[in-house]
């Protein structure tokens, strides 16, 4: 079973259809125990970090969390689902995150004017290396993506995926059983649901 | 390198898609979940909703349709039209739209603007903007579907907006829209200019090359119907011709 975090932040329905389009069993849920018994973690999220992170804290999700990551559980976070496993974030803040990855989230300065923030839109997908949820994707893969503010890990080799937008951007990172983007798959059309099919197909 | 995007719109009416020629003459044009998954398929970059229902009644069918959309279009979906708080922004976002779009109600009580972009982030909240010229230069911002002048600056308004957490800007020329004669590229390249967030243009485009003005006027984005909406021309058809021009364009 695919347990779905639900914080409260928005839309949680085009996840859900399409991962239960990809063949998962998928749960959306904000009860602790249902994220402790899944099989597998997905945590999306869109919004403001503090509101977030708050509303994970408020519900016991933060220390199940912290278990299932712990426990090996195969973990796919998206946009805020990635950004809450750094230490911190500035956005609302300095506020607290998970903690599971060394590194700060902070706001997006592409250093052009003519770069904007919010980064939103469609860009490619520079792919550092080969990963298993990265599979079926061409080179020339787009995502979409629509955030503020950007994930830095003091581990630059996390970082197995980059966006460019005048700096290089985290687009995905893995370590271990966590991969976790900042693009929306959900949002990607026909790269976005094999990604996700990846996950649902993934041991 | 982000790229531009191209943006089908659907104007709903009580369930249903219609196309305003400058806001008057309306044609009906089918189920607007059919239309937006046609372009979906077609490659658009993102789809618009937006509801011109004049009831309450009208309005609550606008729901259903973001619904059953997000059930099956996995591409960005923004509602734009009636929406007056929060709650009702909340409503459009659960029900699966990611971005929605204040008008009316932001000119009103532009407080709102903050207070949506503090409770679901400013990605989720475009402004748009309709932008009339004025006799002696400049823009003023209209209200009400483009009927009702409000005596504010446009160039002023968007960069007021910005600074109050808006996180896009959809910008449509009053003088252009239903016209098929292109976007007002100069009202484009202002606001491009004048604020950080990222610019839609909206508003007058009648054939292809019209939506390559806009983006070389400085759109990040570029939003058309009826040249899509009547058969005219497919999103691919669009962005090949876009990316001949030299353009960023996701193929």
């Amino acid at each position: 079973m695919i347990a779905i975090v639900d914080v409260c932040s928005g839309n949680l329905r085009s996840v859900e259809r399409a991962l239960a389009q990809a063949g998962g069993d998928v749960i959306v849920t904000r009860d602790p125990e249902v994220v402790r018994k899944a099989d597998k973690i997905v945590v999306p999220g869109q919004g403001a970090f503090g509101v977030f992170m708050r509303g994970l804290v408020e519900r016991g999700l933060g220390d199940s969390l912290r278990e299932a990551i712990a426990s090996g559980k195969p973990y796919l976070g998206i946009c805020l689902g990635l950004q809450i496993l750094f230490d911190e974030s500035e956005e609302q803040g300095p506020c607290a995150g998970l903690g599971v990855i060394r590194g700060v989230v902070s706001r997006l300065h592409p250093g052009d004017p003519a770069l904007k923030v919010p980064h939103m839109g469609w860009n490619r997908l520079v792919q550092r290396t080969r990963d298993p949820m990265l599979a079926g994707l061409d080179d020339d893969a787009h995502a979409y993506f629509v955030h503020s503010y950007h994930a830095v890990p003091v581990d630059l080799s996390l970082r197995i995926v980059e966006a460019a937008h005048g700096i290089p951007i985290t687009a995905a990172i893995r370590k271990d059983n966590l991969f976790a983007c900042q693009f929306h798959p959900e949002k990607s059309q026909h790269v976005g649901l094999r990604i996700l099919r990846n996950f649902v197909e993934a041991a | 390198m982000l790229a531009r995007r191209i943006i089908p719109c659907l104007d709903v009416k009580e369930g249903r898609v219609v196309k305003g020629i400058n806001f008057v003459e309306l044609r009906d044009a089918g189920d607007p979940v059919e239309q937006a998954a046609a372009y979906d398929a077609q490659g658009a970059d993102e789809i618009c909703y937006l509801d011109i229902s004049a009831s309450p009644e009208g309005r609550s069918t606008i729901i259903d349709v973001v619904r059953r959309t997000a059930n099956q279009v996995f591409a960005p979906l923004t509602v734009g039209g009636g929406v007056r708080s929060v709650a009702d922004a909340e409503r459009l976002l659960e029900a699966g739209a990611d971005k929605i779009a204040v008008n009316t109600a932001a000119i009103r009580d532009p407080a709102l603007i903050a207070a949506c972009a503090q409770r679901f982030g400013s990605q989720a909240i475009v402004v748009a903007v309709d932008a009339k010229r004025k006799a002696g230069g400049g823009w003023e911002i209209y209200s009400h579907g483009g009927r009702t002048p409000e005596g504010l600056d446009g160039l002023a308004w968007c960069r007021e907006v910005a600074d109050r957490g808006a996180g896009e800007l959809l910008v449509t020329s009053m003088d252009r829209d239903g016209t098929g004669q292109g976007y007002d590229t100069e009202l484009v390249r202002a606001v491009a200019t004048a604020v950080t967030i990222p610019v839609i243009a909206s508003g007058g485009v009648g054939e292809l090359a019209h939506l390559a003005s806009g983006l070389e006027a400085g759109a990040d984005a570029v939003l058309a119907a009826s040249i899509f909406h009547f058969g005219q021309h497919t999103i691919g058809e669009a962005k090949a011709f876009l990316a001949e021009r030299g353009l960023a364009i996701r193929i």
